[in-house]
């Protein structure tokens, strides 16, 4: 843009100070949507803490992670389809398919664990990698393609548990949901969780730093590489995209592979947490549904290109607080999904507002 | 710019046009699963039962119930939206219906779809949420009022009259009813779709919004239309679905709306909108009911069944419903 006629010294005394403001309202923009909902998220869990007739107790902090993770990996797992403006129906299927693998695998030897986690893992990038083949080479729109093979996923998850049932290994198991200090006992690592220098975090519960581990380790450098940009990429405009060279196909395999792998690590922990497997449709169903609202909720736009898997771990949170109140409240059981869906709505509806400082009446449209 | 590729290719000789494409391939679909049906009650009890009247005007009044789900949902799918709210829309419309009872019951039930299908209109077209959150909002919030309302159990009202008539009873004890219902909505939607200027406005919209709009259609009124319609007939579909079970129940849409939407775009309707013909969604359910009565009869387990189910929807769309290359 800088090619006219103004002098270079020009162009600088004029553009530093505006860039740097300019800089930082973007920013803003951009995580204003996370900010949101971690404001949020804030407000309902202290207002939860406040009234919990125990107070914060490790306990209560470590039922409540527990109680986040699953759905919380669900949400990340759909937060990838949804920056390319897609969707992933078929993410609480794939949780539940890996989560009935892992109530068969997940026992025995140390060796036979590590290869039944292994496997379980494999088995949710699988579903994804098959997810992106269709999208991909079979050129069906995601919604459609993914509500299809959620059914496969459903049907084999229903061959391998019939009914509930199954067993995890029961130290695994315990170790995973609970603190680090029993984690640590339970695999005698760091003088049975007793070392001096564990004992500032000794409280964390273990799903909190999973989920802090999963951000780090794969989130954080997958949005990063060239295939992370190319999904945000795909998300403003897939055309722009192609003709910049970006490897849309790639991008496009990639992000339904971690959708699956996050599904699957999401079906891991749940099968550990409850030492079973369940092929329960229904509640397939309902993490697919929920994880849509935790995204939108965590600030990712359902069109695509903005949003983060950090919002909707932060949506998922805001939803499962929301039932945390509605328990410390004795509200009554039947008027919960009531609640929950005004609020939904109310949290939405919001956006609404965004209207009224349009300036062209054309910007309402896509 | 996917949409107007297919649309160049002119027919020759006895070459289908893409949009009668998916119609002669479901078509065709229907035939097979009659078929492999066929064969296998021969084969294993020596009779045809599949090939009779009677049982193809049973399958046909049982689909009569996503019929008109599905009838209702395409119109808002050919905008580019989607209505999640129809599960719940379904069983609220019902349990009003038969606790309102009387003369009023039919009137109530699809006045309350109405009601929620507006609700749902105003939101996505006003409030410009998208449709997909909205409605499944929507959907939680009438699942709240019905749970609160009837405290989670059954209720205890029972259908009118009128209502089992619509539903069970067979003109001259051939033709069910609610078949001649489905025809009427049927035709109606044909007659919207392509008679109306609402019908061409909804095809406008689902292709560029934009563009309608700049072109003088009132684009947030005709989305307000669609959703009503949606609703409607949702709610309709519950007065029929509770006069055939004679109550209503807890959870009694749940298994309508994922089938509707499998339905609709097996008929070759875009789900991103601007393209599609009712004939297709028509053929669409009849193979979706079809499909699950055989597979059925064939005593598949549920597992069998979701896969096969899956297996379909992905090869029919492999045939005719892929989207064109992205090429700048």
């Amino acid at each position: 843009m800088s090619d006219t006629v103004l002098p270079p010294a020009a162009v600088e005394s004029r553009e530093r100070p505006r860039r740097w403001g300019e800089g930082l309202s973007l920013r803003w923009r951009q995580h204003a949507g996370i900010l949101g909902a971690l404001a949020l998220f804030f407000v309902l869990y202290l207002f939860y803490q406040v009234s919990h007739p125990r107070g914060l107790t490790g306990q209560i902090l470590i039922q409540n992670a527990n109680e986040v993770f699953a759905l919380a990996l669900v949400s990340m797992a759909q937060t990838v389809p949804v920056l390319m403006a897609g969707l992933d129906l078929s993410v609480g299927a794939v949780m539940t398919l890996v989560g009935c693998i892992a109530s068969h695998l997940i026992d025995g030897s140390p060796g036979e664990i590590a290869l039944g986690i292994a496997a379980c893992i494999t088995a949710g990038a699988a579903c994804g990698f098959a997810n992106g083949c269709v999208v991909v080479y079979g050129r069906i729109q995601p919604i459609i393609a993914t509500l299809a093979t959620s059914a496969i996923y459903m049907g084999i998850a229903l061959i391998l548990r019939p009914t509930p049932g199954g067993r995890v290994h029961e130290d695994l198991s315990w170790a995973v949901t609970s603190d680090l200090r029993e984690f640590a006992a339970t695999f005698d690592l760091f003088d049975d969780g007793e070392a001096s220098w564990l004992q500032p975090f000794a409280w964390i519960p273990v799903p909190l730093i999973l989920l802090a581990l999963i951000i780090l380790l794969i989130w954080v450098p997958f949005i990063r590489s060239v295939t992370g940009r190319t999904v945000y990429a795909i998300g403003s405009s897939e055309s722009a995209a192609y003709m910049s060279g970006l490897p849309i196909n790639r991008a496009k395999l990639a992000a339904f592979t971690l959708a699956g792998l996050f599904a699957g690590l999401g079906g891991l922990f749940l099968a550990l947490q409850t030492s079973s497997g369940n092929a329960d449709i229904p509640q397939a169903g309902a993490y697919t549904l929920n994880s849509i609202a935790a995204v939108v909720i965590g600030g990712t736009s359902l069109l695509g290109g903005t949003g983060s898997a950090v919002g909707s771990m932060i949506g998922a949170m805001v939803l499962r607080t929301i039932s945390f109140n509605f328990r410390i409240f004795d509200v009554a059981p039947l008027l919960q999904p009531l609640f929950e869906g005004l609020v939904l709505l109310a949290a939405v509806s919001l956006g609404g507002l965004k209207l009224l400082r349009l300036k062209n009446k054309l910007e309402v449209f896509r | 710019m996917s949409r107007t590729a297919d649309m160049t290719i002119t027919p020759r000789g006895l070459r289908l046009r893409p949009d009668d494409k998916p119609v002669v391939f479901a078509a065709g679909f229907v035939l097979l699963i009659l078929l492999v049906g066929t064969g296998y009650t021969l084969y294993t009890q020596g009779s045809a039962p599949l090939l009779q009247p009677q049982y193809l005007v049973q399958q046909l009044q049982v689909g009569s119930f996503l019929g008109i789900v599905a009838a209702g949902l395409m119109v808002v799918i050919l905008l580019g939206h989607i209505d999640l709210s129809v599960p719940w829309t379904l069983t609220a419309a019902a349990m009003m219906a038969t606790a309102v009872g009387g003369p009023w019951a039919i009137p109530a039930g699809i006045a309350i779809g109405l009601l929620v299908g507006i609700v749902n209109g105003l939101g996505v077209a006003y409030l410009r949420v998208p449709s997909m959150i909205f409605t499944l909002g929507m959907n939680a919030v009438m699942r709240g009022l019905m749970v609160a309302h009837t405290g989670g159990f059954a209720p205890q009202t029972a259908a009118t009259d009128l209502m089992q008539y619509l539903a069970v009873s067979r003109i001259g004890g051939v033709i069910p009813v609610a078949l001649l219902v489905w025809l009427m909505v049927s035709v109606a939607v044909v007659m919207i779709l392509t008679c109306t200027t609402l019908g061409r406005s909804i095809y406008a919209i689902g292709n560029r919004e934009r563009a309608a709009y700049l072109s003088g259609i009132d684009t947030n009124r005709v989305i307000l239309i669609a959703f009503a319609l949606s609703g409607a007939a949702a709610g309709l579909a519950g007065v029929l679905l509770a006069g055939y079970s004679t109550k209503a129940y807890q959870g009694m849409g749940d298994a309508y709306l994922l089938p509707a939407i499998a339905a609709v775009v097996i008929g070759g309707t875009n789900i991103l909108g601007g393209r599609g013909r009712y004939l297709g969604t028509l053929v669409g359910v009849i193979l979706i009911v079809l499909l699950n009565s055989v597979l059925s009869i064939m005593q598949i387990p549920e597992a069998g069944r979701q896969i096969i189910y899956g297996c379909v929807i992905i090869s029919m769309l492999l045939v005719y419903g892929r989207g064109a290359r992205v090429n700048g």
